[in-house]
């Protein structure tokens, strides 16, 4: 402060503008804790929070660390291109290009199962909410899934797709049985796991809508469900994509549903004559599987595969998390949906 | 979505009140703290209340139709007769009667919790999509009872603009071409009605957007990049927008609900000059708690005081010489 008031003589107090800015800048500085001032229960809650913190980013770094180090050492380019094959010899048993598109397919079905019908439902719990017994029962179906344990959920899938009716989503044996594995009935099973997060997330970010947001809009004479698709829905995409994001990372991660819904064959066996489509009907595998089965705790005696494959695991979470939450935030400067600020009263910029 | 019973919030309709007959309003006499405060204050008329047969607390006679103001071309457009108005059991709008002129911008004045938003409000239906809200007595708009024209149709002739600038999350473009966008329902409506039924598109869409910009005053101002995000500008430039937006669909009557609150008195004088030159194309109410900015931009003024009108006349006359005593009291800074 020294010096501000100093240089005025009283020609210059009360006007602005007519002198030049001061040579030096004093920043304001976040000022230093001092826990001596502090009671004995804050200071200890205050310690227990940092051992917490750095107890967690510990062991999270110790789990990535031995992925890259192991996953690194034994992962040779080839393995991401060559089919798995069945050897008793680690050298032999090829790559795993399979578990790979497995895991990217059953992701995108379950996805694509999951995303628009929990934004859907999500609305309407939220935006509607009526018949209210109806939303009621649908919102603790929904918080039930989201505590059921997946390999309920794959049991379930797999005798209800092994229906004669549904026998269209998977093969059928020449004696006639549905096996009702396919990566359209795991996908169908694995969008449970991530539609209650998709739910959670997208009343989640409605809630943080201002109420002038539907008013304005109804102020225009435009519908709820223009309002809906035009204003709300807009300005929640990122509310929406990290749904999307934890959902998707719980349809990666899960391995029961693979081992009961999609067969965890070695390879992708498409099905059915439709190009493109026929491996949608066919059984499959995924990295998750592929570990487990390579592991020291699986029978695939190829412990260095299931560390390469972990890491590879690994890096396609990371890539589809980045990809969903750039796609959710969108462009900036085109579709500024950046999360909602109020107005301050005259503030310019 | 409006007229499905299912979707649309529980709004409790009270049978409007037959003229000639007095239908006793649900909660009179109520042992609300409303209804007593009410009644204290006015202890002349309490015992029309407890009979339920309500008398209108001034001599209001049928509002005067004969053009007080200096302008020549004064067409009433809306009438309001003896609207009530209800949350829940608790009434905060009783009898208000009032004509709504185009020509001329009409003030709603009143201490804070008088009914002044409530019932401009319920100009365009908006209190419909409060839960518990509810109305009785008749609004026409050209002759019209509102309650017979579809809801958004009704939005769309009397637009608002509230108390803090509510700008949706998209650019200045999108923000005034939303409003102007048609949407199916509404396309078949005007096909019906023999209006081309898409609304403007592209160059011509634009031409609308930039026209509302410059009718609101912000096109000098954002003209240059009209995709820059709305969230971005000050908050007068926001509530500037919200009225092109408001404006862009064309409305007949604007409501404004204490449209400068929120603003410093630079952008607050913008928008003042603003409503003031609008008052030839659309009917304008402002709701307001300043009564300087009453004297600025009305040519009629309402008193409302806990739910009544007290007082309705030329703005000269109510802030010069008032005819109540509540009145008196209150634009010489007495209470409010």
């Amino acid at each position: 402060m020294e010096g501000a008031l100093n240089a005025t003589d009283s020609s210059t107090l009360g006007v602005s503008g007519a002198r030049k800015p001061p040579a030096t800048l004093r920043r304001s500085q976040r000022p230093r804790e001092r826990l001596a001032g502090w009671p004995i229960a804050d200071r200890v809650a205050w310690a227990a929070c940092w051992v917490v913190g750095v107890g967690v980013s510990l062991v999270t770094a110790a789990i990535v660390l031995l992925m890259a180090v192991k996953g690194i050492a034994y992962l040779h380019p080839a393995l991401l291109f060559e089919h798995p094959s069945a050897a008793v010899a680690q050298s032999q048993s090829g790559g795993f290009l399979d578990p790979i598109e497995g895991t990217l397919l059953l992701t995108a079905v379950g996805t694509a199962i999951a995303a628009p019908l929990g934004v859907a439902i999500a609305v309407w719990l939220h935006e509607y909410g009526r018949p209210a017994g109806l939303a009621r029962a649908t919102e603790s179906a929904i918080e039930m899934t989201a505590g059921g344990p997946s390999v309920l959920f794959a049991l379930f899938g797999l005798i209800l797709f092994a229906r004669p009716v549904l026998a269209f989503l998977s093969q059928t044996s020449a004696g006639g049985s549905v096996s009702g594995r396919s990566f359209l009935t795991a996908g169908a099973v694995s969008s449970l796991l991530a539609l209650p997060l998709v739910v959670g997330a997208t009343r989640e970010a409605l809630a943080q809508l201002p109420a002038r947001l539907r008013e304005a809009s109804q102020a225009l004479g435009k519908t709820r469900a223009r309002t809906i698709r035009k204003v709300l829905l807009p300005s929640i995409r990122p509310g929406i994509a990290a749904g999307v994001v934890l959902g998707m990372g719980r349809i990666i991660g899960d391995t029961a549903i693979v081992i009961f819904v999609l067969g965890a064959t070695l390879h992708l066996t498409p099905a059915g004559g439709l190009p493109g489509l026929s491996a949608l009907r066919g059984e499959g595998t995924t990295l998750t599987a592929y570990v487990r089965y390579n592991s020291p705790a699986g029978e695939g005696l190829a412990p260095n595969k299931a560390y390469a494959a972990a890491f590879v695991l690994m890096l396609i979470v990371v890539a589809l998390n980045f990809a969903v939450v750039r796609l959710g935030s969108g462009s900036r400067r085109k579709r500024p949906f950046a999360r909602w600020r109020p107005a301050r009263a005259g503030s310019a910029q | 979505m409006n007229q499905d019973p299912r979707l649309a919030p529980p709004v409790r309709r009270i049978i409007p009140r037959q003229a000639g007959t007095v239908v006793e309003p649900r909660s009179e006499p109520a042992p609300s703290a409303a209804a007593a405060v009410a009644s204290a204050a006015q202890p002349a008329v309490e015992p029309g209340v407890q009979s339920g047969a309500w008398q209108d607390p001034v001599d209001m006679p049928a509002p005067p139709r004969a053009p007080t103001t200096t302008h020549s071309n004064v067409v009433e457009r809306m009438r309001l007769e003896s609207v009530w108005l209800a949350y829940g059991d608790r009434w905060v709008v009783r009898d208000v009667s009032l004509p709504v002129r185009q020509g001329e911008v009409l003030a709603l004045i009143g201490a804070s919790g008088s009914g002044k938003t409530t019932l401009l409000r319920s100009l365009n239906r908006l209190t419909e999509i409060t839960a518990g809200a509810a109305r009785a007595g008749h609004i026409t708009l050209d002759g019209e009872e509102i309650d017979g024209l579809e809801a958004n149709d009704l939005r769309r002739r009397i637009s608002m603009v509230f108390q803090q600038p509510n700008p949706f999350p998209m650019s200045v473009f999108e923000n005034v071409a939303y409003s102007l966008r048609e949407e199916r329902a509404a396309r078949r409506r005007r096909r019906r009605a023999g209006l081309p039924g898409r609304g403007p598109r592209g160059d011509q869409l634009r031409a609308s957007v930039v026209e509302a910009l410059r009718r609101a005053g912000l096109y000098d101002e954002v003209g240059d990049d009209l995709d820059r995000p709305a969230l971005g500008l000050s908050g007068g430039q926001q509530q500037r927008l919200c009225i092109a937006r408001s404006l862009a669909a064309g409305p007949e009557v604007l409501l404004l609900d204490e449209p400068c609150s929120a603003l410093d008195p630079i952008s607050t004088a913008t928008i003042e000059e603003l409503i003031v030159g609008l008052r030839e194309s659309v009917a304008v109410v402002i709701v307001t708690h300043n009564l300087q900015q009453a004297v600025r931009v009305a040519d009629h003024v309402a008193f409302m005081h806990l739910g009544e009108l007290v007082e309705y006349g030329p703005s000269q006359q109510i802030f010069e010489h008032p005819r109540q005593q509540r009145t008196r009291d209150y634009v010489s800074g007495a209470f409010g």
